[in-house]
């Protein structure tokens, strides 16, 4: 029981991350009707920021500048590439993104090399006991803020002009167009705040029980794709309920995987896609998603 | 908003020689020249087909969101031309488009949907006014205020169609068939309501098929037909009209039985032969 307490735990902070990352995927999708995949690009690069300019600069600031730089980077994106190619079909966005992903990404491993870089987490790696629960202070810190960050995301999204914007946008282009709601500034702030959101989400992940920013820290972003997916890629609780869902289960699928060994090794890492590939196969739009995506 | 001058002839709108093609090719608008008089209601027939919504496209800049371009002349908003301008721009000047369909946002509330409207409007005291205006005009979205605009009925879809554009201070309100899908009780209503938005200063373009309706509110009229202005001038006189009787308002022109002699014969021969 503690066992099982302690995965779940550990489950939902690790969920708490994918669904920072997962919400910034459905807000892009919302507002470009794009399928992101450079994700996982800015979110090691606002990981590799945080790691250089600790050294420097100190935690504070280095963590500072790389969310405003993986925003700008973001920010840069969308109005470059995605803003340029606005009514081209969704399929050559989605190309589009993952060829800007792959650009930034052999840069950052060029970068990066063979080794670990470490960030310098005020908290360190040490682990708390609530109870007889054990969990890394990293991770329980990332829980909070995550918590917070997803709150005040939905009470904007709710209540706040861009919110608003954002969603009429997102249901009625042209309309919202002949509201005089400029549907290229909800876009790009849409991909500003995913890029916040990413960044926060990098700074966590990189912490323990994570040895470092390494490239293998792209991996771990992938996996929030299917928390969006599975969720339903426009829809923002979708996101949260999904980033849960795929973080528990891979901490479940990670500790109980002696239980598991009949699957093989490592059955932690592809748990998520077997989640999404099951959660599809009953609802195709997802948990939460609109059953017509394609608007005409 | 009250700072838009109009021309020499009192118009607050002028459309002149306008063209419009789609997708390079197929021309939807050519060569119409239009006005509407500050303080008027004008409206706009026209079967399918017939330009009327391009020419409401182009006057709010939307024409790029379905390929469409202006190959020749003007759209002038008082002394300020239009053409070619940015939608956003076009709803800061005054000029709001209610579009065909009323294209309401669903799944966002009735408030919502009026809080999206005044988005154009950045002068607080301006959408607090409007947002009373839009309330006063129609009590049912106060009273609806929280309900997704989804889940009202289509007349009151409509309703919150206008109120929404009406929540950016228009100076020139624009209104593509308002009456379309709706029953004959609820577009009368409409047809009053537009009557009532106009007394309280502001211009009408009333795009329409039904012409009753239109020609009811409007003061002057023109009438399109594949894309050129065919008929055009007062109100009234318009809807005396042999054309605009045979063609709008459903009085035929020729007696029941010379129609009935005619047409059938030939096609039956061609399937019995």
């Amino acid at each position: 029981m503690t066992q099982f307490l302690s995965l779940l735990l550990n489950g939902i902070s690790l969920g708490a991350i994918y669904a920072l990352i997962a919400l910034g995927f459905v807000i892009i999708f919302k507002a470009s009707e794009v399928v992101s995949f450079t994700h996982g690009s800015l979110l090691l690069l606002g990981a590799y920021t945080v790691a250089r300019l600790s050294d420097p600069l100190g935690f504070l600031p280095a963590v500072l500048i790389g969310l405003a730089f993986t925003a700008l980077a973001a920010f840069l994106v969308e109005r470059l590439i995605i803003n340029q190619l606005r009514g081209a079909p969704v399929i050559s966005l989605a190309i589009v993104t993952i060829g800007v992903d792959i650009i930034i990404l052999t840069e950052l491993i060029r970068q990066i090399g063979p080794d670990i870089l470490n960030v310098p987490h005020p908290w360190g790696g040490d682990s708390v006991r609530i109870g007889s629960v054990g969990i890394s202070e990293n991770r329980l810190i990332a829980m909070g803020v995550a918590g917070v960050l997803i709150i005040a995301f939905f009470a904007a999204f709710k209540y706040s002009s861009w919110g608003v914007a954002m969603r009429a946008s997102a249901e009625d282009g042209e309309a919202a167009a002949l509201m005089g709601i400029r549907q290229g500034r909800v876009s790009a702030l849409a991909w500003i705040v995913a890029g916040v959101l990413a960044a926060v989400a990098a700074l966590f992940l990189v912490g323990a029980p994570t040895p470092g920013v390494s490239a293998a820290a792209y991996t771990v972003a992938l996996r929030a794709f299917p928390a969006a997916i599975l969720g339903g890629l426009d829809s923002t609780g979708g996101a949260l309920v999904g980033g849960l869902l795929i973080g528990i289960t891979e901490a479940l699928a990670a500790g109980y995987q002696d239980q598991l060994s009949f699957l093989g090794r490592g059955f932690g890492e592809v748990a998520p896609y077997v989640v999404m590939i099951i959660v599809l196969l009953v609802r195709p739009s997802g948990l939460f998603g609109t059953k017509e995506l394609t608007r005409v | 908003m009250g700072n838009i001058t109009t021309d020499r002839d009192g118009a607050v709108l002028s459309v002149d020689s306008l063209q419009v093609t789609y997708g390079g090719a197929v021309e939807a608008v050519r060569g119409v020249s239009m006005e509407v008089p500050d303080g008027a209601v004008v409206a706009v027939l026209g079967s399918n087909g017939a330009g009327k919504s391009t020419l409401l496209r182009t006057i709010s800049g939307t024409l790029r969101l379905h390929r469409g371009r202006v190959d020749a002349g003007t759209v002038r908003f008082g002394d300020l031309d239009l053409t070619r301008r940015d939608p956003g721009q076009i709803v800061r000047a005054g000029v709001v488009q209610v579009p065909e369909g009323r294209r309401i946002f669903g799944r966002l509330t009735v408030e919502e949907n009026l809080r999206a409207g005044g988005m154009g409007n950045r002068d607080r005291a301006a959408k607090a006014t409007a947002l009373t205006r839009v309330h006063d005009l129609f009590p049912v979205l106060q009273e609806r205020s929280g309900q997704r605009a989804g889940l009202l009925s289509g007349g009151e879809q409509q309703m919150l169609a206008i109120g929404r554009a009406l929540m950016a201070s228009p100076r020139l309100l624009l209104l593509d068939e308002p009456s379309l899908g709706l029953a004959p009780r609820v577009i009368g209503q409409i047809g009053e309501v537009i009557a009532e938005i106009n007394r309280q200063g502001t211009s009408v373009l009333l795009v329409e098929q039904n012409a009753t309706m239109a020609l009811g509110v409007a003061s002057a009229a023109y009438v399109l037909d594949v894309g050129r202005v065919s008929l055009s001038g007062d109100a009234r006189e318009l809807a005396q009209s042999d054309e605009v009787q045979r063609l709008y308002l459903g009085h035929t022109g020729a007696s029941p039985e010379q129609r009935t002699e005619r047409a059938p014969r030939r096609t039956l021969s061609r399937w019995t032969a």
